[in-house]
């Protein structure tokens, strides 16, 4: 990458410098290096590795995808190796790379939450995300993402357990995205990120069966971008703190049409799955967008949408 | 070894079974470092739906020629697509995926059903010159042209049909203990449903012989990143089909 491209690119969210504004969505782009064949990571806005707990989990049982219109459901149910072989073993191997490193953190309990921050308080990591929005698993923080009080309360325990840009990574699954924007923004969040998935089910019209093992399962793809943008919107008019907006994000336009709606920064997620430079394909489109619109900087963008 | 997507010309699409089609692409880079049990992951249209990609394996590799193939079957939308697709058409391919066979002992006894006789027709090219012997189930004579395609490359080749149709009456399972007395196999490859691998596994396990069987699950990303393709290791963690598999030592991944 030249310079030039930092310059029109380079973004700065809640502390954390980034190349471009297009970050990897945690659970898309496992721990980056999976990637490492395809992409340059060194050219990716911030890789957001998959959601990581106390304890290693082994995930859910029977089918964890299916394919739906211009989506997809997951239902993968956290399977991680823990934080403890995330600090010994993945992180070493990502100091190779030129690229903040974001943790995805889900807990059981608001302790939980705050254990895993004070844990991850290290120099290697950039900043953590905490999930407060996983629908596939009972303690996966959804009941936190659901409740404005809860979420706060784990806000809070976060905060007080790191020094490190907390990011807070909403749910789309509840009634008023506003106010749950707003009760993490009150509790220090420094940054917020939306959407995580949308809680979906599909059947087997033959089996007469879920088609998931879980029986329900997260949409996310190209057919939540509406609701994912519409919810980005609502959200960057109701905060001060940047937003980091995803969901179905596929090409550069889509990221701009974010970036207008408020994001200050965006996450590929489902599209690493289709094309896995997805991130480099979206920040090339930007760039090129940038110029033909006669703009210096992709800062020009955010929250520019006319009414 | 650097995995990759190409775009891929497509040499030519054609029917070799009822239903089932053989794939042959121009990918030279991929041809170059595929081995016997790795997979493509195909981009079947540029579309949102069907949006992901499909796994399918490598049944031959041409070096020279610079081609790589995979043998399908029409099952939904997406192998429906690819079906479409002429020699006029492109497709976006990721590959070589996975890891492949290992090539072990002197005398191999393959062992595959239905589609999973694919990778193993790329794998009985590879064990030439090894004496080769192939055990292949299907449910019905026509679905069992791939003795043909086995014919020059394996020294004997056993078969079963469900209806009786075509060599003997049954499933694989039923004529193996009787194919493993007739010849001394030091090693067993297996490919197909997973009923007929663990039954495979359970009976190279009980005369002692090794085996690798291939696994077949839902995938997204296909290297490694998404864990949609899990599966429990009898080591307690957990293996991703697609990147520690999908060929595994049957003790690996089956009691
Ligand atoms: C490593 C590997 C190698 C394979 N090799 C071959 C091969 O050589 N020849 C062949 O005919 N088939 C092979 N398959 C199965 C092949 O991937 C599926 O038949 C194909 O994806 C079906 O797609 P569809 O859209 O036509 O079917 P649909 O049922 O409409 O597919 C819906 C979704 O389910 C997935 N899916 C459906 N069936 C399977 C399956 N059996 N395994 C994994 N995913 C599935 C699809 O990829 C898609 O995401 C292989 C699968 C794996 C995992
Ligand atoms: C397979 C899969 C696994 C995911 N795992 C996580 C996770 O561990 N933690 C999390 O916060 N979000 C997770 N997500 C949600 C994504 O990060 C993202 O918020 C969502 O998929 C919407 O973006 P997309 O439409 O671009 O995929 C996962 C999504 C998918 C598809
Ligand atoms: S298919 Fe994504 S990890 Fe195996």
């Amino acid at each position: 990458m030249s310079i030039g491209d930092s310059d029109m690119l380079g973004v700065t969210i809640a502390g954390i410098k980034m190349k471009t504004p297009v970050m990897t969505a945690s659970g898309t782009f496992g721990f980056g290096l999976e990637y490492k064949d395809f992409v340059n990571l060194n050219k990716i806005g911030a890789v957001v590795v998959k959601g990581t707990t106390l304890l290693p989990r082994s995930g859910n049982q029977g089918r964890r995808i299916a394919e739906t219109p211009a989506g997809m459901l997951n239902s993968i149910g956290l399977e991680n190796p823990g934080v403890d072989e995330f600090l010994s073993t993945i992180l070493p191997r990502l100091k190779d790379y030129d690229v903040p490193v974001i943790v995805n953190i889900s807990g059981n309990t608001v302790e939980e939450y705050g254990e895993l921050a004070a844990r991850l308080n290290v120099a290697d990591v950039a900043g953590v995300e905490l999930n407060i929005s996983c629908p596939n698993v009972k303690e996966g923080g959804i009941a936190f993402g659901t409740n404005c009080n809860s979420a706060s309360a784990v806000v809070k325990q976060v905060k007080s357990n790191t020094d490190l840009p907390v990011i807070v990574k909403l749910s789309p699954n509840v009634t008023d995205i506003v106010a749950m924007a707003q009760s993490v923004e009150d509790a220090g969040a420094d940054a917020i990120s939306l959407i995580n998935t949308l809680l979906g089910m599909s059947i087997d019209i033959y089996k007469w069966r879920p088609v998931l093992g879980n029986v329900v399962g997260g949409l996310s793809g190209p057919a939540v971008k509406p609701i994912a943008v519409r919810m980005v919107w609502q959200v960057a008019r109701a905060v001060k703190v940047p937003v980091i907006g995803m969901g179905g994000i596929v090409t550069a336009e889509d990221a701009i049409e974010f970036m207008l709606a408020g994001a200050s920064a965006v996450a590929v997620g489902t599209a690493n799955f289709i094309n896995p430079c997805a991130a480099h394909s979206v920040a090339d489109g930007m760039k090129d967008y940038i110029k033909q619109r006669g703009l210096s900087h992709v800062n020009e963008l955010i929250g520019k949408v006319n009414l | 070894m650097p995995k990759m997507v190409v775009e891929a010309r497509i040499v030519r699409n054609t029917e070799i079974g009822v239903n089932v089609k053989e794939l042959v692409l121009y990918a030279p880079e991929i041809a170059a470092q595929a081995v016997p049990g790795q997979f493509l992951h195909v981009r079947v249209a540029d579309s949102y739906y069907p949006l992901l990609r499909r796994p399918l394996s490598i049944s031959s590799a041409d070096r020279i020629a610079g081609t790589v193939s995979t043998i399908y079957r029409v099952v939904g939308q997406g192998t429906a697509c690819l079906a479409a697709l002429s020699s006029k058409d492109s497709v976006d391919c990721m590959g070589p995926l996975g890891n492949g066979f290992v090539i072990h002992g002197q005398r191999p006894l393959l062992v595959g059903g239905g589609m999973g006789l694919a990778p193993l027709l790329f794998l009985a090219g590879a064990l030439c010159p090894r004496p080769t012997e192939i055990l292949m189930g299907g449910r019905t004579k026509e679905e069992m042209f791939w003795a043909d395609m086995f014919h020059n490359k394996c020294d004997a080749i056993h078969i079963t049909t469900d209806d009786g149709t075509l060599g003997s009456c049954g499933v694989t399972l039923d004529l193996l203990p009787e194919v493993l007395k007739s010849g001394a196999f030091d090693v067993i490859y297996t490919c197909g449903p997973r009923i007929m691998m663990e039954g495979v596994a359970k009976v190279a396990k009980t005369y002692n012989i090794p085996c690798q069987v291939s696994l077949e699950e839902y995938m997204a990303c296909g290297i490694g990143g998404c864990l949609s393709c899990t599966c429990a290791g009898q080591d307690g963690l957990r293996k991703k089909v697609c990147t520690d598999g999908p060929v595994f030592w049957a003790q690996e991944v089956m009691s």
